[in-house]
């Protein structure tokens, strides 16, 4: 039975998915301790030309180590890093062909704009015109003519971005490195940003690698994401994969939010599963190969699946019953959590698009509702 | 910037070397059983004995220990109240004038302040003693005292006392359960500061001391002047000592002091 | 309860009744104790020399007949100054030691700093201590301790004599080397002190972008790290240059009959020719001196404030 689409996107880009495809950037089995602490454990991972990766976990999983080791401000202690199939062990950071935005920016603060730019192309040995021109270059694409002679602290926190952009990319290399690139900023200015990197990147078609703890961030802007847990990564694949087919309860939970039902499997028909849990009986459509009768299973649920009715729905599909506990109006959507019946009283978040301004049947706190969801809405996660 | 460097090691051995070598060979000698600075006449503490039987150096050493006691003590207060006015009162008459005085004998030749308050005491015909000598020292050494009082004010966070006030305290009672506590370590290397300047100062104490009130440092130099003398040694070693222990007792107190509150 | 305290001590963010006295008593006493004296320091200075005790004259005999000393005042001392070659020579080399000082020190302290600032993390706060605690110990017993190294068949001397080195002695004592030393020496701490903690406060991420950016570790040194150590060098440098000028113990036990100074001078002239108003003339010109070091540096402290 051929499947349909994960999500709404229907991607060109996908070089990861051709075996002849070759790896620009690849980590092999790099592994980094600091002390007692393995920042980085056995990981294997390959960035393909022009593709934008986001590595996403929580502070202190690695993803910062792992960017550095690439730039080479850190050492593996063991495993090797190949950019274009050269092996960079051994090469300092000032002749690697990669460049760093780093998440302070880190501008010098007694230069100008125009020499923080230069400096890169300075220690090329650039001619004074070619600098003149690159950095003018530089500044034009970034949106910052004519703050050339400005210093970083007459600079507003979005400019300043601007400026550790343009100097990181003045001298072309190979893979461009982002560390928390939008973390300084505000909401508002994040999101204008994110579109604008995004068209930088297309327009360059250089290879961008970016740290990122924020979640919609990796989603938003990366081809591929690496959710990373503890120095490994817990799931690699593109911003839909990550979010519709979670590889387990981990990525699941850190990536958006979810409902998460707990029980065992009762049935096993082709790719129908039954599941019985606290929730009552539940039915979902997702193919899991080698899956027994009586294993323990659980079933994953994002709220933006479930729908809320006032009165109990008909035909096959999920179903609970249970009344309103919480409602938090969020403008483009209400989230409402509604607590099951039952002894476990479960509490399920449930996502309602505001799609008009005015709705004929509202719902309030301790209004009985009853939820419904497609069997194909649910994920199922083993163990 | 992990791992010192070879470099580094070397800059950090030849440094530190310069800085205590030449003291070392001080105390070393002070041990030494013969009069001769360079011929080592095997371990003694002779010096240190007839040290005991010098009574002008006693004298001269009690008079320096009282003038540092009580000068210490005056310039720390006078410190607390300047940092005080100049950290917690904001904008007040003749500021300008005040902040410059309080920074001035910081840069001003020790031989150009004692001139000039040993002509003030002539002026008033004052009997030059202990008390000229002891309000000399605070002067000088209060404007120190302010700045490393006033440095921890300025660090200080300002919520801390608003929140105190917010939760009803009086300004005074926030001053001491909120601010004194939280500045009292700065307080106390104040104090040391000021004890060990006036302790070591030569230059005011020869201009406004009278006959009669001689301190510890006019009587070193005096006997160093004609040349280097085993009995200085052992006298100058003792006062290191004294010094060392102190310093290194007070920064650890502040150092679990600190380590306490957070 | 707490409203009722309130309510008791004085309204408003202020403090209680005495809070006028915080500011007045140590201005009082700075202005009796720095101020006045200064004020008498100039007008001794133009005065007439009188070999009366106090040896000056007018006499000062109360404050109401201050208008009787602006009617005696006159230049005479200045003029001197002016006049003998011997004090200017005194400033000119006053500077010259100084200012050869402060660059040696630069020159030790610098890579000191660097290293300290450089260190692991947790070594630091003991480096620290070690710099700063010879501060702390007397300052006249750390000259005197070169007295014992660079005198005639000194420790030095034999030092260099035992490792066969040297055959005569070096003749260091009592000669302008000896007060290089002994002012590089007593100053250091307060040369390193401002170089580390601004290289302390140098962000590691500046290094990092440089590094990133194709910089060498020499050119890392020479674009970053200096130019961000230079409010710390210059207060470093303000701190050694400044005192040194009028230094007096230095010269006096490690300095010979020819190497003048003018703290030195200025000793001579009060306790030995007993010439008070020309002593005083001495120092007024010194502060003058002064102001120009420590103008250069107030202007460049607001420069990098701002």
């Amino acid at each position: 039975m051929a499947r349909k689409s994960l999500g709404n996107i229907r991607r060109s880009f996908a070089p990861w998915a051709d075996p002849a495809a070759i790896p620009q950037v690849r980590f092999e089995s790099v592994t980094k301790r600091f002390g007692d602490i393995t920042a980085v454990s056995d990981l294997t991972l390959s960035l393909y030309p022009g593709e934008f990766h986001a590595l996403l976990g929580p502070s202190g999983c690695g993803k910062t180590t792992l960017m550095r080791m690439l730039a080479g401000f850190e050492t593996p202690d063991s495993g090797r890093i190949l950019l274009d199939g050269q092996d960079l062990a051994g090469i300092p950071p000032h002749l690697r062909p990669t460049n760093m935005m780093f998440q302070s920016y880190a501008l010098f603060p007694h230069m100008s704009v125009f020499d923080n730019i230069a400096f890169g192309l300075r220690q090329q040995g650039l001619a004074r015109e070619a600098v003149a021109a690159r950095v003018a270059e530089m500044l034009t694409l970034v949106k910052l003519e004519g703050f050339a002679g400005r210093r970083p602290d007459q600079l507003s926190g979005g400019q300043k971005q601007r400026v550790a952009l343009a100097r990181a990319l003045a001298r072309r290399p190979k893979v461009l490195l982002l560390d928390e690139p939008l973390g300084a900023l505000d909401k508002k200015l994040r999101e204008e940003t994110q579109y604008e990197l995004m068209d930088l990147q297309a327009e360059l078609g250089l290879t961008f690698l970016m740290v990122t703890h924020d979640q919609d961030e990796a989603m938003a802007m990366a081809d591929r994401i690496s959710v990373m847990e503890r120095g490994r990564i817990a799931q690699v694949g593109a911003p839909e994969e990550i979010y519709e087919m979670p590889a387990n309860r981990y990525v699941a939970e850190f990536v958006g939010d979810i409902n998460i039902f707990e029980g065992m499997v009762i049935s096993v028909e082709g790719e129908i599963i039954r599941i019985d849990s606290a929730a009552g009986l539940l039915v979902l459509d997702d193919p899991a190969p080698g899956l027994a009768t009586g294993e323990k299973a659980s079933l994953a649920l994002r709220p933006e699946k479930i729908d809320i009715l006032t009165a109990e729905p008909e035909g096959p599909g999920n179903k609970a019953a249970g009344e309103i506990w919480d409602i938090g109006y969020l403008g483009d959507f209400t989230m409402v959590q509604v607590k099951l019946d039952g002894e476990a009283g479960q509490l399920v978040k449930v996502a309602l698009p505001n799609r008009s301004r005015k709705t004929e049947t509202p719902i309030a706190w301790d209004d009985r509702v009853w939820l419904s969801w497609d069997v194909e809405a649910g994920i199922l996660l083993r163990g | 910037m992990n791992r010192l460097r070879a470099p580094h090691l070397l800059a950090l051995v030849f440094g530190i070397a310069f800085l205590y070598l030449p003291i070392l060979v001080l105390v070393l000698y002070s041990f030494n059983a013969s009069r001769l600075v360079t011929v080592w006449g095997g371990f003694s503490t002779r010096w240190y004995a007839a040290l005991l039987q010098n009574q002008a150096l006693l004298d001269a050493a009690w008079l320096s220990l009282k003038v540092a006691l009580v000068s210490a003590s005056l310039a720390t207060i006078l410190g607390l109240l300047s940092a005080l006015a100049l950290g917690r009162f904001g904008r007040f008459a003749g500021r300008t004038l005040f902040a410059g005085m309080i920074a001035a004998p910081l840069v001003m030749p020790e031989v150009i302040t004692g001139l000039a308050l040993l002509l003030l005491f002539v002026g008033l015909d004052a009997e030059r003693g202990f008390w000229t000598v002891t309000i000399a020292h605070v002067t000088l050494t209060a404007c120190f005292a302010t700045i490393v009082i006033q440095a921890r004010l300025v660090m200080l966070d300002r919520s801390l006392e608003e929140a105190a006030q917010d939760l009803g305290a009086t300004p005074l009672r926030v001053f001491f359960a909120i601010t004194l506590p939280m500045i009292a370590p700065a307080i106390l290397a104040g104090w040391l500061l000021a004890f060990t300047l006036s302790l070591d100062d030569l230059v005011l104490a020869s201009f406004t001391s009278g006959p009669g009130s001689t301190t510890l440092p006019m009587r070193i130099y005096s006997s160093v002047r004609l040349g280097v003398t085993p009995e200085i040694n052992a006298a100058s070693t003792l006062l290191i000592a004294l010094v060392a222990t102190v310093v290194v007792l007070a920064s650890l107190l502040i150092k679990r002091d600190a380590l306490a509150r957070t | 309860m707490e409203t009722g305290t309130k309510a008791r001590f004085s309204p408003g963010r202020g403090w209680p009744a005495p809070r006028w006295l915080v500011v007045a008593l140590p201005y009082a006493w700075l202005l009796a104790f720095f101020l006045l004296p200064f004020l008498i320091v100039l007008r001794i200075a133009l005065s007439d020399t009188a070999r009366a005790l106090p040896p000056y004259a007018p006499h000062w005999t109360g404050w109401a007949e201050a208008w009787n000393f602006l009617q005696a005042l006159d230049l005479e001392s200045f003029a001197t100054l002016v006049g003998d070659s011997l004090y200017l020579d005194a400033y000119l080399s006053s500077l010259r030691i100084a200012a050869t000082a402060t660059l040696i020190a630069l020159l030790i302290a610098f890579p000191l700093a660097y290293a300290m600032a450089s260190a692991p993390r947790r070594w630091q706060p003991a480096l620290l201590i070690l710099v700063i605690l010879p501060f702390w110990t007397s300052f006249l017993i750390r000259v005197y301790a070169w007295m014992a190294i660079l005198r005639p068949e000194g420790v030095l001397d034999a030092l260099l004599r035992g490792l066969g080195l040297i055959d005569e002695p070096l003749g260091l004592m009592n000669t302008e080397t000896a007060v290089l030393i002994g002012m590089v020496y007593s100053y250091l701490p307060f040369m390193v002190l401002p170089i580390y903690t601004s290289l302390e406060r140098l962000d590691r991420s500046l290094l990092e972008a440089a590094a990133d950016l194709g910089a060498t570790p020499l050119r890392r040194f020479v674009s970053i790290v200096i130019p961000l150590a230079r409010p710390g060098i210059y207060a470093g440098c303000f701190l050694v240059f400044v005192p040194a000028i009028g230094e007096f113990v230095i010269p006096d036990l490690l300095g010979g009959p020819e190497t003048l100074m003018i703290g030195k001078v200025l000793w001579t002239e009060f306790f030995s020719n007993r010439d008070w108003p020309l002593a005083s003339a001495v120092a007024i010109l010194l502060l003058l001196i002064l102001a120009v070091p420590l103008l250069a540096y107030q202007r460049f402290a607001r420069k990098e404030a701002a």
